[in-house]
This record gives structure tokens, C-alpha cells and sequence, in this order.
């Protein structure tokens, strides 16, 4: 009971997610600036802006639902932190793991995106409505094509489970290299999840203000960005696990070490494509997620398939 | 599809100054686009009535924060007009020099804006970063990194040596340097080039009917520059094209201005080679003989008209400020018409607007008796009310709300 409760609540629950996702937050923006020839923020801004954001007044508008308006941030940080919890981490096994654990992660990912959406459209403002159907809309085009090249290591391992995944990586130590592709599809559809340049559409602050974060403020705000930066940290585990499966077995500390390599050089991935993109318009968005990176990820389950009939057995 | 009225301003993120915007949308279409100035309306032809011409060479420079340079000179030459003044050759240089690199730090200005605009921030910082270098050069000949305050009348108030013309032409070999980068960026960069071509797409028919000026109409094909057409200053005895490209939309408009960009780094090598030796100023009489003038000056964001009437006193009697925005925001709603909700910030900055200086009061009399209309507060108020409501917006629920609370 207390050691579900200390792997809820500390390590690796809310207390080490939020550490992490605030310094990854900080390495994306320190990144970020850096490459655009900018100073950027010390250390501690991303923590100094949650407790801003935590310490001021929560406005609801009055036209909004406020059940609704402030169950969705609540939602989203739960939802991103329970998928921590089937993550492989610093041994070949996650904290919780069952056959489909796979599928279970790709959904809890999800519940976040849409509650972005529920809680733009639930505040009724004009800007915030626009940007919860555009953050519907972006999910419809990168959902596929990030659950397709996530499908291809898991056919290769022949398991829905994570943990299954990691163990039969570290059997088949090379295999890893067969899924380079779908990792880098999967890689651009995490720009899409994480709403970041240049997938960046629903929050377009030129057109739409904050999109659906408009009319949030204060504590909510908050949790919302608290929320957004652990999806970070989720969405390049999900990732690491999936695409970069070695070294887990070795040694618990190692391991541990060799993750969180793994998931920042995924943040600083992501923040240097952010830096080198200008944002698409949404249609633009939908047609290079259906007519480009589609095709690849089915490509990459092809090669899969292929490889499956001589090389694993 | 459920259409609805969305109001871009006075106060939103992509607007750098109060303006207002109305698009009815229906999904992301734009269906209908209204434009309404004159937030900013700052009296500044009436003050130009009130000060004297020298006061007033300052005045109409903070026209504009960007293109100051255009508004003074643009003034100068009027009154020089008036005056019957012929000003010294190497002063016509000077002016023409910190116009070129008023021209060069307004048009990295743009690019950095436009880059931000379609969310390619790092495009802003880098455009930014190398305005700066436009800007020291500016502060180095002048004192000042925007209101120069280099032009007189008669004249330009500060020499230049040889320092710094040694300074200006390293600063533009650097500059050249970073434009033909970005340059490169442009033709190359794939997300760049999805968000600006086809979009905001504005005919030659469309930009004669509409009188379009500036680099909105040069990027549809219509050579329309005043510095070739109706030369003044140094210009006569430059050599240097006037850029022009047949794209027709925003990409068009961001090529035309970085060719512009290299088009000053010549003109400016050319000006630093042969820039006469002599005085800087004629004197200039305090007292204007009476006449009128009308001047043209090509400001970084197209057609700048000034029009000046004196009746013999060291006051103008008549000033009138044209800025280039108004001439090119009839353009939008052309170009907005059926595009989407994402290209509205990028099509209303690639005509680089500058509504501050474009706000001028009109006043319409009623022909049939001859007097001005007077409204009080509460007229002034309903009249705003039924303004929106007819655009689709209706405050009076809010209004009812507001009386609620305040009770």
C-alpha cells in the first residue's frame, strides 16, 4: 500500500514526473533560444512561472461550464502521469505491465488532447472554440500514423505489452535499428501531440489568441502547462522505449541514466525542429499526415512483416 | 456550416498597433473581411497648422516610428518646393543615404514580422538580430537609432567623414552577406514557402483598380517606384533596378523586399564611392512665400504624398499626410477573399501596414446646410452599439451584466 502510494506520489509518480518535466521544459527552452541566437531563461523560470500561475486567481468565465471547465486540466495531468506508469524505465520490466499495456499508454495519451479540445470548446470564447477544433482535427490526422509506427516494433517483438517489448530488445540487442523509420514518423507526430512548431496550429497565438487556453488562467493555466510539459517527458519515453529498447538490462542505475539520456536527446530533437520550422495551416497539416507520413509508417510495418519471415525465427 | 463573427482586435496578438478587423467565418473560410482604423488618431496635421516649419520637420518625422525618415523628407521637399530652395548636392546625398538604410532596417523589420506571423520564430530572431546592425550604423551617422532628425530645411544637419563611411560600408558588406542567406532561406525553406505562396494572391488588374503602392504592387508585376518614376534626392544618379516579380502573393512580396534589400546595399556602395565634396545647407528663410506643393517620396513601404499650402508666414497653412498603408489596405479584403483564417495575420502584414500613420481625421459636412454634425456622449455610444451589432457582434447582454454588477 504505502510503496503503491510513495510509486504514485514520488518516484516515479507526480513528484518525479513534474521535476523532470519542468527541466525538460527548461532544456527545450534553453535549446530553443540558443539556437535562435538568444540568451534564454535560467534554470528556474519554469518553475518560477508555476508557482506565478499557481499563486493568482483562477477567472471562470461566465458563459463557461464550470464543472467541465475545471475538471479538463485535472484530467490531462492524471492521464499523461498514469501512462508513465507502464513505461519501462530503469530495468527491462515497468512499474505496472499486462499484455495491451501498449494500447493503454497510446490511449491515456490521448485523454489529454482531448481534453484540450473539451476544455476550449466548454469556455465558449471564439478563439478557444477555433482552437479545440483544430486540436480535434490535428488529432484525427497524426493519431494514425503514430499508432501505426508504433505498431511496427511491437509486431517485430510479437507482444502489445512494453515490458514484453523491452525484454525481447534486450534478447535481440540490434534489433532496434529495423524501426529507425517509424521512429522518426513517430517523432514528427509527437510535434503534432505535444502541439509544438510546426504542429503548433490549435494554440497560434497570430490568429487565435492562446487557441483553447484563452480564457484559462491562473491555477488551471497551470495545470494545464504542468500537464503539457509531462506529456514531453511521456510521449519521448513512449518513444525511447518503443525505438531505443537497449541497455535496460544491465544495470538498474545505468539504465536510469541511460533513459534520461534517451528522453532528453528526444526533447532537444524536438526543439530543434521546432526551431527550424514555420507553422503549417491546418489542411496543409492533415494532407502531409495522410499523404506523407501515413505511407511511411505503413512502409515500416511492410519492411516489419518482411524481415519477420526469415530473421526472427 | 455554422458561420460566426470573430473580431481580430483592436487588441490581439498579431496586431502590432489598434485596429480592428471583422471576419465572419464559416469553419475556417473567411467569408467577409471589414477593416476599421482609426484607434490611433493623433491630430498631427492640425499640430503642423500650430508650429512653425522647422518644428514642424520634426513633427512629421514621429509620423511614423519606422519610416521617419520618409515622412520628414518627404515634408522637406515640399517646402524646399515652396521655397524655391535648391538644396546642396552632397546633402542630397546624405539623405538618400539614411533614406536606402531607413529602408534596409524596415525591411528586416518586415521580415522578422512575417516570420513571426506564420510561427517561424527563429526567422524573427535572426532578421532582428542583423537589424541591429542597420540601426548602429543609423545611430553612428545620425545620434539616433530611429528619428534621425538629419533633415532641415535646406538641408541635412550633420556631415558625414570618412570614419564613417568606412563604418557603413563594412556594416553593408556584413549585411549583404546575411541577406543573400536569406535569400537562400526563402527559396529553400519547405514550410516558409507552403505558408507564403499562393496565398494572399493580388492580380495587376487588381492593383491598378485598387492603387495599390510599394512592394504590395511591385510583387504583381507593376513597376511602380517613385525613386525611378519621379526621381528625387540622389536618386537621378544612381543606377539601380527597380525589383519586381510576378508571383502576385505574399511570397512575391517577401522576394521583392529582399531584393530591395540588395538593390540598397548598391545603391548605398555607390552613394559612399561618389558623394560630392561642398556645403551641407543653404539658409533657408523662417517666412515661406505663399504656394502649395505636393511631394513624393518613396518610403520603405511604398508611395509617401505630402502636400504642403503656406501663406507667407513662418506657419503652413494646409498639411496634408498621405501614408502608403492607406493606398494598399483596400488590398486585404481582395486578398482575404475565400482564404482561410490562418493566412489573415500574414496577408495583412506582407502589405507591412502602419496604421498609426495612416489614421487622418475626415470631416463630412452635410451639403444641405452647410454644418458639421455634433454628437453627444450618448449618441457617440449608441452609435458604436449599433455599429457592431451590424457586424455581428452585439455587446448588449454584456452591457446588461455590466450595469448589473456595477449596481
Amino acid at each position: 500500500m504505502i510503496g503503491s502510494l510513495l510509486s504514485i506520489f514520488i518516484f516515479p509518480g507526480f513528484l518525479f514526473l513534474m521535476v523532470f518535466g519542468l527541466s525538460a521544459e527548461f532544456i527545450d527552452r534553453k535549446l530553443y533560444a540558443r539556437l535562435q541566437n538568444r540568451v534564454g531563461p535560467p534554470w528556474f523560470q519554469p518553475v518560477a512561472d508555476l508557482i506565478k500561475l499557481f499563486s493568482k486567481e483562477d477567472i471562470i468565465p461566465e458563459e463557461a461550464n464550470p464543472a467541465m471547465f475545471k475538471a479538463m486540466p485535472i484530467l490531462a495531468l492524471t492521464a499523461t502521469i498514469t501512462s508513465f506508469f507502464y513505461i519501462p524505465t530503469w530495468r527491462n520490466e515497468a512499474l505496472y505491465h499486462f499484455n495491451g499495456d501498449l494500447i493503454i499508454v497510446l490511449y491515456l495519451l490521448t485523454l489529454p488532447t482531448l481534453s484540450y479540445f473539451l476544455g476550449g470548446w466548454y469556455s465558449t470564447s471564439l478563439f478557444s472554440k477555433i482552437g479545440a477544433v483544430r486540436t480535434l482535427t490535428q488529432l484525427f490526422a497524426y493519431e494514425v500514423p503514430l499508432l501505426m509506427s508504433i505498431l511496427a516494433p511491437a509486431l517485430l517483438a510479437d507482444t502489445w505489452s512494453l515490458t514484453e517489448m523491452a525484454v525481447f530488445y534486450s534478447a535481440h540487442p540490434w534489433y532496434w535499428l529495423f524501426n529507425i523509420l517509424g521512429f522518426f514518423v513517430a517523432l514528427i507526430t509527437l510535434l503534432g501531440k505535444l502541439e509544438k512548431v510546426p504542429f503548433d496550429i490549435p494554440e497560434a497565438e497570430t490568429e487565435i489568441v492562446a487557441g483553447t487556453f484563452t480564457e484559462y488562467s491562473g491555477r488551471l493555466l497551470g495545470l494545464f502547462r504542468l500537464s503539457m510539459d509531462i506529456e514531453l517527458i511521456v510521449g519521448a519515453s513512449l518513444l525511447a522505449a518503443v525505438y531505443m529498447p537497449f541497455g535496460l538490462a544491465i544495470s538498474p542505475i545505468f539504465a536510469f541514466i541511460l533513459f534520461l539520456i534517451k528522453v532528453l536527446s528526444i526533447v532537444a530533437m524536438v526543439s530543434v525542429l521546432r526551431t527550424v520550422f514555420a507553422r503549417l495551416r491546418i489542411d496543409q497539416m492533415v494532407n502531409f499526415c495522410w499523404r506523407y507520413l501515413a505511407p511511411f509508417s505503413f512502409l515500416q510495418i511492410l519492411i516489419i512483416l518482411a524481415l519477420k519471415g526469415f530473421l526472427v525465427r | 456550416m455554422h458561420k460566426f463573427t470573430v473580431p481580430i482586435g483592436p487588441q490581439h496578438p498579431a496586431l502590432k498597433e489598434p485596429e480592428s478587423f471583422n471576419v465572419l467565418l464559416s469553419g475556417e473560410r473567411i467569408m467577409k473581411f471589414s477593416a476599421r482604423l482609426g484607434y490611433n488618431h493623433r491630430g498631427i496635421e492640425k499640430a503642423c497648422e500650430e508650429r512653425t516649419y522647422i518644428q514642424n520637420v520634426y513633427l512629421t518625422e514621429r509620423v511614423c516610428g519606422i519610416c521617419s525618415h520618409a515622412h520628414s523628407s518627404c515634408f522637406v521637399q515640399a517646402v524646399e518646393e515652396i521655397a524655391g530652395l535648391e538644396i546642396p548636392r552632397r546633402a542630397n546625398y546624405i539623405r538618400t543615404l539614411v533614406g536606402e538604410l531607413e529602408r534596409i532596417h524596415s525591411h528586416l523589420l518586415w521580415l522578422g514580422v512575417a516570420g513571426h506571423e506564420v510561427g517561424f520564430d527563429t526567422l524573427l530572431m535572426y532578421a532582428w538580430r542583423d537589424r541591429e546592425i542597420v540601426m548602429d550604423i543609423l545611430a553612428k551617422l545620425t545620434g539616433n537609432r530611429v528619428n534621425y532628425g538629419i533633415n532641415t530645411i535646406g538641408g541635412v544637419r550633420r556631415d558625414i567623414n570618412t570614419d564613417q563611411i568606412k563604418d557603413v560600408s563594412k556594416a553593408v558588406k556584413k549585411l549583404k552577406e546575411r541577406t543573400e542567406y536569406y535569400v537562400r532561406v526563402a527559396k529553400e525553406e519547405v514550410t516558409l514557402i507552403k505558408r507564403l505562396s499562393g496565398v494572399g494572391v493580388l492580380l495587376p488588374k487588381d492593383v491598378l483598380k485598387l492603387g495599390a503602392v510599394g512592394p504590395t504592387a511591385r510583387a504583381s508585376g507593376i513597376e511602380r517606384d517613385t525613386r525611378k518614376d519621379d526621381p528625387y534626392g540622389a536618386y537621378g544618379e544612381l543606377d539601380f533596378r527597380v525589383i519586381t516579380d510576378d508571383h502576385n502573393d505574399v511570397y512575391g512580396r517577401t522576394l521583392v523586399r529582399l531584393g530591395e534589400l540588395l538593390e540598397s546595399y548598391k545603391m548605398i556602395s555607390q552613394i559612399l564611392e561618389n558623394i560630392p565634396e561642398g556645403p551641407i545647407t543653404v539658409k533657408a528663410p523662417r517666412k515661406i512665400p505663399a504656394g502649395e506643393a505636393v511631394s513624393r517620396y518613396e518610403a520603405p513601404r511604398g508611395e509617401n504624398v505630402h502636400y504642403v499650402k503656406s501663406n507667407g508666414t513662418d506657419k503652413p497653412e494646409r498639411v496634408k499626410i498621405r501614408a502608403p498603408t492607406l493606398a494598399n489596405i483596400q488590398t486585404v479584403a481582395k486578398m482575404l477573399e475565400d482564404r482561410n483564417l490562418a493566412d489573415l495575420p500574414i496577408v495583412i502584414a506582407a502589405i507591412d501596414p502602419c496604421f498609426s500613420c495612416t489614421d487622418r481625421l475626415t470631416l463630412v459636412k452635410d451639403v444641405g446646410h452647410g454644418k458639421g454634425r455634433k454628437m453627444r456622449w450618448e449618441d457617440l455610444h449608441s452609435h458604436s452599439i449599433q455599429w457592431y451589432k451590424a457586424r455581428g457582434i452585439d455587446f448588449s447582454d454584456l452591457n446588461k451584466k455590466m450595469e448589473k454588477l456595477l449596481k
